[in-house]
């Protein structure tokens, strides 16, 4: 099996050539560290959607750091860089589980960003790990939506729970997690319509879900995760903070980094509302959905062929 | 809101330049820095932010600013002016096929709202007059074109496909045919998303292009879109030789800086814009309207025409003829609320009016337009007799007991409600006066009833 890690380093040919290649010429062209070495490193970083506030607080700590340690050498910015990203993304946080099963997952965002693809692949994973799988398809609105989740549930050998178009997608949660008990499944994963953050109607409407997850199974859902299309700007810590406030989200999944996206917005997100990104979507196969690995991510962001 | 971030943050920079007499150079600087965050945090691209804060800046500093009486409104007018010529000036033209049938090709990133957009689209040309085909070409997301077909039947319109075995080209090119026995005569092609690095794909829709020779190639482009938003609709011309864009989910609250830099950058037009998940929120793109809107001066345009389209226009001439007469009633009520509801909803509608574009405000009068009165309104009204409903005079406190017992409502919101509708009859009879010619003073005191 081609490792994942070169396969994320693919992915980010792209990323490498418009971000890091940028910051490399820049150091090189640069004989010392100046004021306009780091505007220019500057607009590198929000071309790369890490967004202002993220930018200055990296730019700062780079300051700091050669201020402190003295540092005169302009190629030393870029290991500087490196390494406050990476500290900045912080530890891997695993999905959590649950200690009696089911787990559940409920998975929120707004349209397009690609939920019920990533429902799909986290079936996949779970099936390859030997687990009993159900998935309820409480996306009642998009048209095709069921039909989608039910290709999915088929490839992938999980259960489905579902009712017609239009119905009331707590009704089905609340069926989904019957079913659970009844057949002894090991997680349930939860697809919900897209919406816009600035419905609020319909964000109410994914508070309801989550207070019925909560009252028939205490403790659940055990992890909400939002689903953030990588080639999203800035808007993205909007739909953020907004889905956080709503069903407290306890990750994100970002999808779609095979793009020429340049993903700096998990930066940013990171940096203003502190939600670990738990996993990263590369590829439209099955098995191209893994955990986030901050080290991992900047390492293939830098070229490095190895990481530790 | 639509620009709200950006219009917001504006704003607050020219409150600042707002009544001074002169400004030096050292101002602009101030206010284009501004400018400049500004735009970089509504993810307009980097590139296009440097061009427009150095364009403003040279007619900044040249005569006309720094000679006129009011500076500060000129750097306005300037700033409103740039923003309107970056994001394309007039508004673009449909092409359409003088003989035969129009072809139009959707092409975009995966999760952009192709077929969604497709739909709005058929829908949007049917009320034109013309007799669209939705066709689903997407054959590689699963449901794919399932999906186009479920949203198809809920607006009645003709759909072909062949399934999702089948050749890409080979459904649009037996699309035609079936066009053809349909009498349709604008054929819309839903295609699969894609990346626009992958080639092979890529290669499909040049495929597409060569047998089809549509009149319009579409790029649907999400709003949300960062700083990538110009690499996509860059590679997809360079491969396509686009004709237009269209840009979606512009009803949430992005700043929509993508809206400003792909027409820059890559000389496209911006041609729709989607603004909500219903399948009529799909509007033809204003630049001048946007530029406004950045700048919190309103967009009364696009409310007349939203008007213009929800009124309808007969039973707009019967209230018209009941009005000169004094009949105007309580089932003339409803049916006034009715078609200010069908314009969309309030809040949408009150974003558009000069002055309620600031968040705070409009934020304090969704709170006190609750869409919910309407429903109350409706529910009390339906609950009275026809006779009460010709003559509301006769409703007595017993008749206003049952008539709150029958809606679910209370005596009191019955008496408001009769209160609401005596107001609105008498301003309906200052206005019919009023188109009669009587006053022409009294307009300044007209607003709506609720």
């Amino acid at each position: 099996m081609v490792s994942f890690f070169s396969k994320l380093k693919e992915s980010l040919v792209k990323t490498r050539q418009g971000f890091i290649e940028k910051v490399s010429q820049l150091v090189a062209v640069h004989s010392k560290i100046d004021e306009e070495l780091f505007e220019e490193l500057e607009e590198v970083l929000i071309q790369a959607d890490v967004g202002i506030a993220a930018t200055q607080r990296l730019l700062e700590e780079i300051r700091k750091s050669v201020r402190q340690k003295k540092i005169s050498e302009p190629g030393e910015v870029k290991t500087l860089l490196r390494e406050k990203m990476v500290e900045l993304l912080g530890d891997p946080v695993p999905v959590r589980w649950s200690d009696t099963p089911p787990t559940v997952i409920l998975v929120v965002g707004v349209n397009g960003v690609g939920k019920t693809t990533t429902i799909g692949k986290l079936a996949h994973r779970f099936r390859q790990e030997g687990k009993k799988v159900l998935l309820a398809a409480a996306d009642t609105f998009r048209a095709g939506a069921i039909e989608q989740l039910e290709i999915w549930s088929a490839r992938t050998g999980s259960d489905i729970v579902k009712h017609q178009p239009g119905s009331d997608p707590a009704a089905i949660v609340f069926d989904a997690l019957q079913a659970a008990r009844r057949r002894g499944t090991d997680v349930v994963i939860i697809d919900t319509a897209g919406r816009l953050h600035t419905k609020v109607n319909l964000m109410e409407e994914l508070r309801k879900i989550k207070r019925v997850v909560g009252r028939e199974l205490p403790g659940a859902p055990h992890e909400v995760l939002l689903v953030v299309d990588a080639t999203t700007g800035q808007n993205a810590l909007r739909q953020a903070e907004l889905f956080k406030d709503a069903t407290d989200v306890t990750g994100i999944a970002l999808t779609k980094l095979d793009g020429t996206a340049k993903g700096g917005i998990v930066l940013a997100i990171k940096e203003e509302l502190g939600i670990p990104v738990k996993l990263v979507g590369i590829g439209e196969k099955s098995e191209d959905l893994k955990d986030f690995n901050g080290s991992e991510f900047v390492a293939a962001l830098f070229g490095e062929d190895r990481w530790e | 809101m639509l620009f709200e971030g950006l219009a917001e943050r504006l704003q607050n920079t020219f409150k600042k330049l707002r009544g001074k007499g002169k400004l030096t150079e050292s101002d602009i600087n101030e206010a284009l820095r501004e400018v400049r965050l500004a735009l970089l945090e509504a993810d307009v691209n980097l590139a296009v932010v440097k061009q427009f804060t150095q364009r403003i800046k040279e007619r900044c500093l040249g005569v006309e600013v720094l000679e006129s009486l009011t500076p500060a409104q000129q750097v306005i007018k300037i700033v409103n002016d740039e923003l309107t010529s970056l994001m394309g000036g007039d508004v673009s033209k449909i092409n359409f096929n003088p003989a035969g049938p129009s072809i139009f090709l959707l092409v975009g990133l995966q999760g952009s709202g192709k077929t969604t957009t497709a739909g709005k689209l058929a829908l949007l040309f049917r009320k034109q007059g013309r007799r669209p085909l939705l066709v689903g070409a997407d054959v590689y997301r699963p449901a794919a074109i399932k999906q186009l077909e479920v949203l198809a039947k809920q607006i009645n319109i003709p759909f072909f496909s062949l399934g999702e075995q089948a050749d890409p080209v080979r459904i649009a090119e037996e699309s035609l045919g079936y066009a053809k026995a349909q009498g349709c005569d604008l054929i819309i092609i839903d295609t699969a998303g894609r990346l626009h690095i992958d080639e092979e794909l890529m290669e499909e829709l040049k495929r597409l292009k060569n047998v089809l020779k549509p009149q319009e190639i579409l790029l649907v482009v999400d709003a949300m879109t960062g700083q990538d938003a110009v690499n996509v609709a860059k590679s997809f011309h360079e491969e396509l030789e686009l004709s237009g864009i269209i840009l979606t989910k512009l009803d949430g609250d992005t700043r929509g800086g993508a809206a400003l830099s792909v027409k820059a950058v890559t000389g496209c037009p911006i041609k729709f814009i989607g603004t909500g998940e219903k399948l009529d929120a799909l509007e033809p793109f204003h630049p001048d309207r946007m530029a406004s809107r950045i700048l919190g001066m309103g967009d009364v345009l696009s409310l007349i025409e939203k008007a213009q389209a929800a009124f309808d226009q007969e039973k707009a001439r019967e209230l018209e003829r009941k009005l000169r007469k004094q009949e105007f009633t309580l089932e003339d009520f409803v049916e006034q609320i009715k078609q200010v509801r069908s314009m969309g909803p309030l809040e949408q509608v009150l974003s558009m009016i000069p002055g309620l574009g600031g968040a705070k405000q409009l934020k304090k009068l969704q709170e006190e337009f609750d869409e919910k009165e309407f429903v109350y309104l409706e529910a009390i009204i339906n609950s009275m007799t026809p006779e009460e409903r010709r003559n509301p005079s006769i409703i007595n406190g017993s008749r206003r007991r049952r008539i709150a017992r029958g809606s679910g409502t209370s005596v009191q919101d019955v008496n408001r409600m009769l209160k609401q509708f005596e107001q609105t009859r008498k301003i309906m009879k200052q206005f019919s006066e009023l188109s009669s010619g009587k006053s022409t003073r009294k307009l300044k005191s007209f607003k709506f009833p609720f």
